[in-house]
């Protein structure tokens, strides 16, 4: 490969001072935008994505109504200025559809859409910075968006990016390494460990694949923790200020009794 | 492969020793209400074991586990487990009060967004029509739907049953119901909205308040009750009404300083109760807070906490 840029230098850091399996930094933000019912902004690194999921709610288009499940709607929009060079992507953009298709094909089974027939959820997912790890951003985002919403789930999901140069496995891409090695996304349930993607656009070799998924697995489990921590901080507050109030059923001495038990 | 190991322990949350502990001597009394503390889980986190205990909403098994699907608070009910969801879209439940909005006109029927996972459907032959409650249904009523609810308009009623699918219907069948004007809609996650003994309520300042279970709350002037369209009187012209009585500035103050107050409560997180909203609405009128700048943070955030404080 023609690239000025080392990927991984002969210390073992990486073009941007990382290690191997080190991933990037990532937040959370579950707080609310406008009028969806839930929403997420995730960032890993500079790529940051933003999603808004609304519903379960009437379905808008009746040809799309099941009678014995919800449908699931992703949309994909990618910001002009996500790139380093201005871009203007149109919606009918076959790599954004894919990407939704993929999105809604790693949710459908995650889901517990048989208990909102006939309706629809709403899945809108806005891409604000691209830097490497776009598609593990909208995977994460969006499930953190549904538990926002309170729609019920099997399980979080949690996706990564691994790659592989020449026998070096590496975690959790940046931009400039996803242009320079082969590369898949993982997303897997961290609970049962089923994976309920892997997707590949680059050619890697078989032997190679094996160990970067295995690693993929277990980064995703990382990612889980740091994905509770922020329902957990999200969803404890709302609880404590909805208890703030003047509440009309006595529960207080509760706790207290229980220690007791 | 199945071990037989007691269901996994996780410290931080501590459920699994409560439940186990509350496995033999069971106190009723003190258990009930397990709302007060603050067990919140998450999708995918174990709850308890399926062998001693039911799922509830909010929850699946597997693997004889019950595993919570929503983020929410753990309550139980002797051998029921739930999880309330922190925030859910409206579950309607018979008798429940409701606000809406027409979406759809149809043959014998109105669709209603309520605010839940399906609109809702008021029956033509749920509402009140003009000329007396006894009244038969006419072809001609089927023709001028329009007259009585037309697309947007708002209007409040009760839910009446589910038909096969889950899709609620609706009725008008009181005095009290029917079509919304002369105020202002406030949409706040239903549930912040408590059930109430009424949940219509009069604010000395001179504002109605609707408060729909679905999260959908009607702020409007207040009617006397004398001039209230009574039961010999059904006035047609008034209870379908599309226009608004004179209403004046003081009053169109009133209404939006409530409504703000309440965009206020809600983005904070604080259930509402009529209580509640009067004091608010106290504070802004000994601070001199205009209805605007409520919805400045800072000003949102000393209301919120010094109306949380009693």
């Amino acid at each position: 490969m023609g690239s000025r840029v080392e990927v991984l230098n002969d210390g073992g850091f990486r073009s941007d001072g990382r290690r191997q399996y080190e991933l990037r930094d990532m937040t959370v933000d579950l707080s609310q935008q406008g009028v969806a019912d839930g929403s997420a902004v995730v960032t890993h690194g500079l790529t940051q994505v933003l999603v808004s999921v609304f519903g379960p709610r009437e379905a808008k288009m009746r040809s799309q109504t099941m009678h014995d499940r919800a449908n699931i709607n992703v949309e994909v929009s990618v910001a002009a200025f996500s790139t380093g060079e201005r871009r203007k992507r149109s919606r009918g953009d076959k790599r954004i559809l894919e990407m939704a298709a993929t999105i809604k094909s790693t949710f459908e089974p995650v889901v517990q859409t048989t208990l909102y027939p006939r309706s629809q959820i709403d899945i809108f997912v806005q891409v604000l910075q691209q830097d490497g790890g776009v598609l593990q951003a909208c995977i994460n985002a969006t499930t953190l968006a549904l538990v926002n919403a309170g729609i019920p789930l099997l399980d979080f999901v949690c996706a990564v990016t691994g790659g592989v140069l020449s026998t070096s496995p590496m975690l959790d891409l940046t931009l400039l390494e996803e242009n320079d090695i082969p590369h898949l996304t993982v997303a897997v349930m961290p609970k049962t460990g089923k994976v309920t993607l892997v997707t590949m656009e680059t050619r890697l070799h078989v032997d190679r694949f094996e160990e970067i998924f295995r690693l993929a697995g277990e980064a995703g489990k990382v990612i889980h923790a740091e994905m509770k921590a922020a329902v957990r901080e999200r969803t404890g507050r709302l609880v404590g200020a909805m208890g703030s109030g003047p509440r009309p059923t006595g529960g207080d001495f509760e706790d207290d009794a229980m220690d007791g038990v | 492969m199945i071990s037989f190991a007691s269901f996994p322990v996780q410290p931080e949350l501590d459920t699994a020793k409560h439940f186990s502990a509350a496995d033999d001597a069971m106190d009723l009394d003190d258990e009930d209400f397990e709302v007060g503390g603050s067990k919140v889980t998450w999708p995918g986190e174990t709850i308890t074991s399926s062998q001693t205990y039911m799922r509830g909403h909010g929850t699946y098994v597997e693997n004889e586990e019950v595993i919570a699907s929503v983020a929410g608070t753990i309550e139980r009910v002797n051998k029921l487990v739930t999880v309330r969801a922190i925030r859910t879209k409206y579950n309607p439940e018979v008798g429940d009060l409701v606000v809406g909005r027409i979406t759809e006109v149809q043959p014998r029927r109105w669709r209603v967004d309520a605010n839940s996972r399906q609109d809702a459907i008021l029956m033509l032959s749920s509402v009140n029509l003009p000329g007396g409650v006894q009244r038969r249904k006419l072809e001609s009523d089927e023709l001028q739907m329009r007259t009585f609810f037309e697309e947007g308009d708002l209007l409040v009623a009760e839910v009446q049953a589910f038909f096969g699918d889950g899709t609620m219907s609706l009725h008008t069948r009181s005095l009290r119901y029917g079509k919304l004007r002369n105020g202002q809609l406030v949409t706040i996650p239903p549930i912040l909205v408590r059930r109430l003994k009424s949940h219509f309520t009069t604010l000395p300042c001179g504002v109605d308040l609707i408060l729909g279970l679905n999260g959908y709350i009607w702020v409007s002037k207040h009617v006397k009750e004398n001039e209230q369209e009574g039961e010999e009187g059904f006035d047609a012209e008034a209870v379908y009404s599309n226009r608004n009585d004179h209403i004046d500035d003081s009053t169109r103050m009133a209404i939006t300083r409530v409504a703000n107050i309440i965009q206020v409560l809600a983005s904070h997180w604080v259930p509402l109760t009529d209580a509640l909203l009067l004091e608010a609405y106290e504070w802004t009128i000994e601070n001199n807070t205009d209805p605007k700048s409520l919805l400045l943070e800072d000003v949102g955030d000393a209301l919120v906490a010094t109306i949380t404080q009693n």
